[in-house]
């Protein structure tokens, strides 16, 4: 150990998403990093055949798709109703409700609650919820150490480091750096990994279950989030693979979770919808190894005091958008980020958020309002083949919301979009043959002054926007309307 | 206003546009609820499913049971095991009869304590074919959750009348126990990662290994 006096109590992240540049340039350096596009390109293709092996195996999937759009939009558009039955449900049983207009108000609550109980440390479950509003952080600022208790969320927390997928958050660390980030850091906060340890994921795994059950055996407050909650019966549902959710869960005298307001389902009943959709979107699994389900405070069994802080934090802004709304259905899957090809090249961390690919695309820019370079420039980190829409358990239409939200993007802006540029000039182009025969001409002569290159670098405004991010051809040195006029005949049309 | 109130206020503000205050006349659901999933056999299945977890599964007519709970923790090299106070009679006495160390939770063990024991024997609430799921409601005879979660080996006895084809049946026979209070807890395989490498580990904090007896 070094002797150097240790401020911090859990290691501190490398860097923060606040003030992240624009999704093109964070692409660009992570378009450089080959291990990564390797590992990613490796997780998604595997959990992506997975998916499909599964989801075929279901006779009524669609239809099965189709009521959990239903359920969630019904939730949604009537989001008073429910929450205001959660709360009288939980309350009912013994739970105490808090609520949080954002992120500074969430972790207040939840300092106070950990505060009250006299506690320097908690163990937490993965949750989305808590990573968006950065509680970990929050808690260090306080003296309380928040310790991850998912594997990968312990690998990141340990290398000092972001998540980087919302199923697999440590898809970017291969076997060998884990061993090192664990042989470094383990001894430093508690037990420490054998020295002998080996890169085999088993024995990996193995350090990091001895590891953490001394944390879980001493911990006397618990904080998760949830996936689904109950607005009939009060009852909080949790879905994972590793038992570190249940320790955390049952284990503690305190129990905190944390739940963005959206979460909600009307009845126990429709469980059967989400919890079919979500492990074979998710993991590509017929079912997560564990799913914890409790109802407020059980006397005699688990935490007898139980805490639920209902977080909005930029929902009821997502929610006042008609079309945008639909982004709230999301069950965090993460399918829609398995099958997207630019989330494969350039991975989670570009997004700038915790919540990456597609619906980080569609849902961070909602959520945090259209204001940064970077919120402007989600919605373009898209090539819109629609293969995301197509996977959404809950049947979200994301390139549709990707369209809108550009317009909505192109609307803060002074000087016109490319898109609004471009459709006009197809429009005045298509309007009028010769408007065409103009433009083709202007373009073939383009091609032919470039024709030695295959591709066009960075083009200027109104371009730049698109091929910033993309390799644009050469224009073609005929185009299609002369190819066929010199290569077919009159009498041939 | 408080947090509770603006929150409130603005889902109120943004839902504006929708005017028909009935949820179910709004957005109906086209849905039939708790509909069985047709296969040949929901017990072939259940033990085909359960098996694909790298989970132990045996059939044993109901009279065996108690002779191969003790056979299978013996097998297992378990040397002491925690009973929920609910459990069948018979079940502890051929526990008790193989050797076995046989800790009681009454008053309840801490954390602490239960750490120090091998195994856990209970009973279930049901059984899901399609999906190879266990799932504990948490009654007398499956006893606390922390039981069936801190000990690193888990046998629980499943009745065949318990199995069901698929998760809406089994969702439909939980709802009494949900709305009773009870916790649940569902156990498809023994816990397992996939985080390093996507290389699937079985094991990591729940119980390393489950042990499945069907009793018909
Ligand atoms: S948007 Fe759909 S596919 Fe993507 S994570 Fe959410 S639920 Fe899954």
């Amino acid at each position: 150990m070094t002797a150097e006096p240790q401020a911090r109590r859990t290691p501190a992240p490398s860097s923060t998403y606040l003030g992240m540049p624009k999704f093109q340039k964070n692409a660009k350096a992570k378009l450089d990093d080959p291990q990564l596009r390797k590992n990613l390109r490796y997780a998604t293709t595997t959990i992506r055949a997975k998916r499909a092996e599964r989801v075929a195996e279901v006779a009524d999937w669609e239809e099965l798709r189709q009521a959990g759009e239903a359920i969630k939009t019904r939730t949604l558009r009537h989001l008073d109703t429910y929450l205001a039955q959660l709360e009288e449900s939980l309350t009912r049983n013994g739970a105490t409700v808090h609520w949080a207009r954002d992120a500074a108000e969430a972790n207040q609550i939840v300092i106070g609650l950990v505060q009250a109980k006299g506690v320097d440390e908690v163990v937490k479950v993965k949750s989305m919820a808590t990573q968006e509003i950065d509680l970990n952080e929050a808690l260090e600022q306080a003296g309380i150490a928040a310790w991850e208790t998912d594997l990968a969320e312990l690998i990141v927390q340990l290398g000092h480091d972001r998540p980087s997928h919302i199923l697999v958050p440590a898809i970017h660390r291969n076997r060998a750096e884990v061993r090192e980030i664990f042989l470094r850091e383990m001894k430093q906060y508690g037990t420490p990994a054998p020295e002998d340890v080996s890169d085999s994921p088993a024995e990996l795994a193995g350090a990091a279950r001895r590891h953490l059950r001394e944390k879980f055996l001493r911990a006397k407050v618990g904080i998760s989030g949830a996936n689904f909650a109950i607005a009939e019966t009060g009852s909080l549902v949790v879905v994972e693979s590793e038992g570190n959710g249940r320790m955390c869960l049952t284990l503690p005298e305190t129990l905190i979770s944390v739940v963005g307001i959206e979460k909600v389902l009307p009845t126990i009943a429709d469980l059967e919808v989400f919890t079919r959709l979500l492990p074979r979107s998710s993991t590509g699994e017929r079912m997560n190894p564990y799913t914890s389900l409790w109802t407020g405070v059980t006397p005699g069994d688990g935490p007898q005091e139980v805490h639920v802080v209902l977080v909005d934090n930029g929902r009821t802004k997502v929610l006042s958008d008609p079309i945008g709304r639909a982004a709230l259905r999301c069950i965090r899957c993460s399918a829609c980020l398995n099958i997207c090809p630019v989330y494969e090249r350039v991975g989670g961390h570009a997004y700038g958020s915790v919540y990456p690919g597609p619906i980080g695309a569609i849902l961070g820019p909602q959520l945090r309002g259209i204001e940064t370079e970077l919120d402007k420039s989600l919605p373009y980190a898209s090539s819109l083949c629609g293969a995301c829409g197509d996977v959404c358990p809950v049947r979200i239409p994301i390139p549709d919301i990707l369209v809108h939200l550009r317009h909505k993007v192109a609307q803060t802006k002074h000087v016109p979009k490319l898109e609004p540029t471009a459709i006009a000039l197809a429009g005045w182009a298509l309007s009028d043959y010769r408007n065409l025969q103009f433009l083709e001409r202007f373009s073939t002569l383009a091609g032919k002054t470039l024709s030695s290159r295959s591709h066009l670098g960075a083009l200027p405004w109104p371009a730049s926007p698109w091929t910033n991010a993309r390799d644009l051809p050469v224009p073609a040195q005929e185009s299609f309307r002369q190819w066929w006029k010199n290569s077919h005949k009159e009498g041939e049309r | 206003m408080n947090a509770r109130e603006e929150i409130f206020s603005r889902i109120r503000t943004a839902l504006a546009d929708v005017t028909e205050p009935d949820p179910a006349l709004d957005v109906p659901i086209e849905w039939v609820y708790q509909r069985p999933t047709p296969m040949a056999d929901v017990l072939d299945r259940f033990v085909e499913t359960v098996e694909d977890y790298k989970a132990l599964v045996v059939r044993v007519p109901a009279a065996e049971v108690p002779t191969r709970v003790a056979t299978l923790l013996r097998g297992a090299e378990v040397s002491s095991v925690v009973l929920p106070a609910g459990i069948d009679p018979t079940w502890r006495t051929a526990i008790v009869a193989a050797g076995i160390e046989v800790r009681e939770d009454d008053p309840p063990l801490d954390r602490m304590e239960l750490n120090e024991i091998d195994a856990v024997v209970t009973a279930a609430a049901v059984g899901v074919a399609e999906t190879g799921t266990i799932i504990l409601d948490h009654a007398a005879d499956q006893g606390r959750r922390a039981l069936t979660l801190v000990p690193d080996t888990h046998l629980v006895v499943v009745r065949a009348d318990q199995v069901v084809s698929d998760v809406p049946e089994a969702v439909g026979r939980l709802g009494a126990s949900v709305a009773a209070g009870s916790p649940l807890t569902w156990i498809s395989g023994p816990s397992a990662t996939s985080d390093i490498e996507l290389s699937r580990v079985e094991g990591v904090h729940g119980p390393r290994k489950l042990l499945v007896i069907l009793a018909e």
